[in-house]
């Protein structure tokens, strides 16, 4: 029978919601990165990916592009670029 | 952490929502060993939409109204099952599942003293349903259900006290926090965990859907409202305050600029100068200013 | 062991035989010797269990949500606006597939305010998903908790039950009750293993939201659950009667003097046991008429109903509620079993009394035999007072 509705985290691959992303798009430039690791911790998104100095990354099939993680980032690190193409590719 | 992460991406908030990141701080402080109850609201509705679900912990929601009831029963199962020492319990909410429709269910969690941290995410309104005017939206706020118009100036009420009402409760711990804020936040989840009873930490988190900011101003938009008095963080343990963010206080006008939701208020000194009351008032009683 | 017993306290003992982990209950008249006693019970040490006093019937039930979603057998009881106002949590608790079982000690509803009985309280929940039982006396509303337990629990069904005993003349009423036996308590109801938890050895979310994609065939599930749920009650009692010794037949309905009967009440409940009486007593006179008592109202025993009662040419339903402003709730459900059918009662009327604690007497039950004829009537109320219905002259 049908439900009970429930879900075990490891059945859930979340919906790829870097598909309904602004605009924008965080660039991580790699230059300054000391490695604080506020981008990671501030992103409403939890997908920034990373442990070591400029080797941080956002994950971009999650990504919405809100620009926290440039606004957080201490060494101005990160860029806010313009898509350059749309849908689930971008 | 990372591999097994208790608060995943691809839920469905919007983009630069404050009270994702909050969520996601919530539980990593708490840990894997965590139960949490879910009131109706956002975050429930972005975080579990079937089949999916953000939440690596064990989470239920049932009502609008009910998480520290729910949790509550959770609580009293654990000790049942002697399984309570190893597992926390968190009860979470919306502001106005919090302090408007769940406050008879919070009063009674409180008061029966179980081990439970009751987390408020404070996004001033009711967001999941259009922006409507809660018990915790702040004086003069622009909202759907408080609108200003030629005879008001907005929400005709300042926020309901809710860490004064779970104080006069006696719990052990009472606290403010702000997603501006990240790392204060984490420490104060991480404190009232340690502590046995019941725990009410309220969160400010933006919304930039419903107090109208661009989503990259979460953060000096959350911190402006700490900053200028108007969302003093603080924490009370057994009744006495023991820490609060001090601060040397900005203009509430810069606060209020910021957002769509003031916007009616700042050619209009006279409401301004309320706000600023308000704000000073803080400022007075929690002693907030930062001695120099 | 048999006992001279007040219902409350045989209730309460059995719900301690039962061994759930979490009470939880808020006070509400005539529901409480049966919270009272388990709290006692809890504070002697008797009974290892939880008891969560709570600050409304609304909590009471989440908290029994909580518990039971985290995989502990859970208990709660109520009565009349204590219903109504956790009603909310009813239909939710339905909806999660939790195993929870209540009483409800069946009282009026207010206003005007009355803490007598009737069953529109718990009737007016008859869609919430819950399987509701309707005892007769105490020995039946003890057992029945014994049989809701195991029937909420089945990994086949995973749905609540709600027990219903009428206030006052059940709870408060002392009869002898055969109280069954620990050991064989333990026999027929085993510790409960739930099928989903709240643990954090396997994280699982409960409660989650469902788009039109998917929510209908939850609905559908339960549906189709309490349908095939007639059946494994049948087979529960057959189980039960062999562990204890007692004579039910399917707890679906029970047939009194109804084979040859010309006329025949249905009703449901304690009334049922004058109805008997005044059975007894019509057929001592020659007069061939019967009583078709429904022990489950959901899910509906429309086929056993139909069965029983395809060559009675009359029936006249009693209902102890009434859906204002359409048919009263049984004589709904009695007419839907026979529409269509090639046999049948020629007349289904149907009556309503005992509203708010009135006393259906003998005199009332022959009342109904008379007043049902050829000719059909609908939710004709009985014993009501002519004098309090004439123009009220005091305006």
């Amino acid at each position: 029978m049908f439900g009970p509705l429930t879900v075990k985290p490891a059945e859930s691959k979340g919906d790829k919601t870097g598909s309904w992303r602004t605009q924008v798009r965080p660039h991580y430039l790699h230059k300054d990165c000391i490695a604080c690791r506020m981008c990671l911790i501030i992103c409403p998104e939890g997908c920034v990916h990373g442990k070591e100095k400029n080797a941080f990354w956002a994950d971009y099939n999650f990504c919405k592009g809100c620009g926290v993680c440039a606004d957080i980032c201490p060494k101005k690190d990160i860029a806010m670029v313009v898509e350059e193409s749309k849908g689930e590719d971008k | 952490m990372e591999n097994s992460p208790l608060f995943k991406s691809g839920h469905t908030a919007c983009a630069g929502c404050g009270q994702a990141i909050a969520a996601r701080l919530v539980v990593e402080a708490s840990g894997a060993n965590t139960i949490i109850a879910n009131n109706t609201g956002c975050l429930e509705v972005f975080s579990t939409k079937y089949p999916e679900t953000a939440w690596g912990v064990p989470w239920i929601h049932s009502l609008f109204e009910n998480a520290a009831a729910v949790a509550s029963g959770i609580e009293a199962a654990l000790i049942y099952l002697g399984k309570k020492d190893t597992i926390n319990v968190i009860a979470q909410g919306g502001d106005g599942s919090t302090a408007d429709i769940g406050l008879q269910a919070l009063s009674g969690m409180l008061e029966r003293g179980h081990d439970i941290l009751y987390v408020c995410y404070d996004n001033e309104a009711y967001m999941n349903t259009g922006v409507q005017r809660s018990g915790l939206t702040p004086f003069d706020t622009n909202t759907t259900t408080s609108p200003s118009g030629a005879r008001s100036s907005g929400n005709i009420r300042p926020k309901k006290p809710m860490p004064e009402i779970c104080l006069a409760h006696g719990i052990p711990y009472v606290a403010c926090a702000s997603a501006g804020f990240p790392q204060d936040l984490t420490r104060k989840v991480k404190k009232a965990i340690s502590i046995k009873g019941p725990k009410y930490i309220q969160v400010h988190v933006p919304c930039p859907l419903g107090w109208r900011h661009e989503t990259n101003q979460m953060l000096p938009v959350a911190k402006l409202a700490v900053e200028t008095g108007l969302y003093p963080l603080f924490e009370y343990e057994n009744g006495v305050l023991t820490g609060r963010k001090q601060i040397t206080p900005k203009p509430v006008e810069e606060y209020l600029k910021t957002q769509g939701r003031f916007k009616h208020l700042l050619n209009n000194p006279e409401e301004i100068k309320k706000i600023q009351e308000i704000a000073d008032n803080n400022i007075k009683k929690y002693n907030l200013r930062l001695e120099i | 062991m048999k006992e001279f017993i007040e219902g409350s306290h045989a209730i309460a003992q059995i719900i301690k035989a039962c061994q759930p982990g979490v009470i939880s209950a808020y006070p509400i008249t005539p529901q409480t010797h049966i919270v009272e006693d388990l709290a006692q019970l809890v504070a002697n040490g008797e009974l290892k269990a939880q008891f969560v006093n709570v600050e409304s019937e609304h909590s009471a039930a989440s908290v029994v949500l909580g518990g039971s979603a985290t995989g502990v057998r859970v208990y709660t009881a109520t009565s009349s606006q204590g219903l109504f106002y956790m009603q909310e949590v009813v239909f939710n608790i339905a909806g999660m597939r939790l195993p929870v079982v209540m009483t409800c000690a069946n009282r009026a509803i207010s206003a005007p305010i009355n803490i007598w009985n009737d069953q529109q309280d718990s009737i007016s929940l008859r869609d919430a998903g819950w399987v509701q039982i309707y005892a007769e006396d105490n020995q039946e509303a003890v057992d029945f908790h014994l049989i809701a337990y195991r029937l909420a629990e089945d990994k086949r069904v995973m749905l609540p039950v709600m027990v219903c005993m009428d206030g006052f003349i059940l709870t408060h009423g002392m009869e002898t009750v055969d109280m069954p036996e620990q050991e064989k308590v333990n026999k027929f109801l085993p510790n409960y293993k739930p099928l989903y938890k709240l643990d954090p050895a396997e994280p699982t979310s409960m409660g989650l939201l469902a788009d039109p994609d998917y929510y209908m065939e939850t609905r559908f599930a339960i549906q189709e659950t309490l349908k095939a749920s007639l059946g494994y009650l049948s087979e529960i009692s057959q189980e039960f009667n062999t562990v204890f010794g007692r004579n039910y037949k399917d707890l679906l309905v029970e047939e009194y003097q109804t084979k040859d009967a010309d006329k025949v009440i249905v009703a449901m409940g304690s009334v049922c046991g004058t109805i008997k009486e005044a059975v007894d007593q019509q057929r001592a006179k020659g007069k061939k008429v019967g009583l078709l008592r429904v022990i489950t109202f959901r899910p509906f025993p429309y086929a056993r109903v139909y069965e029983a009662l395809k060559d009675v040419p009359r029936v006249a339903v009693l209902d102890k509620a009434v859906s204002l402003g359409a048919y009263a709730p049984i004589a709904v459900e009695m007419k839907a079993a026979f529409y269509g059918k090639k046999k049948g009662p020629k007349v289904i009327s149907s009556f309503v009394g005992g509203l708010g604690g009135r006393d259906i007497t003998l005199e009332s039950i022959d009342e109904v035999f008379r007043r049902l004829t050829a000719k059909e009537v609908n939710s004709d109320f009985i014993d009501l007072k002519p004098e309090l219905l004439k123009e009220d002259t005091r305006r």
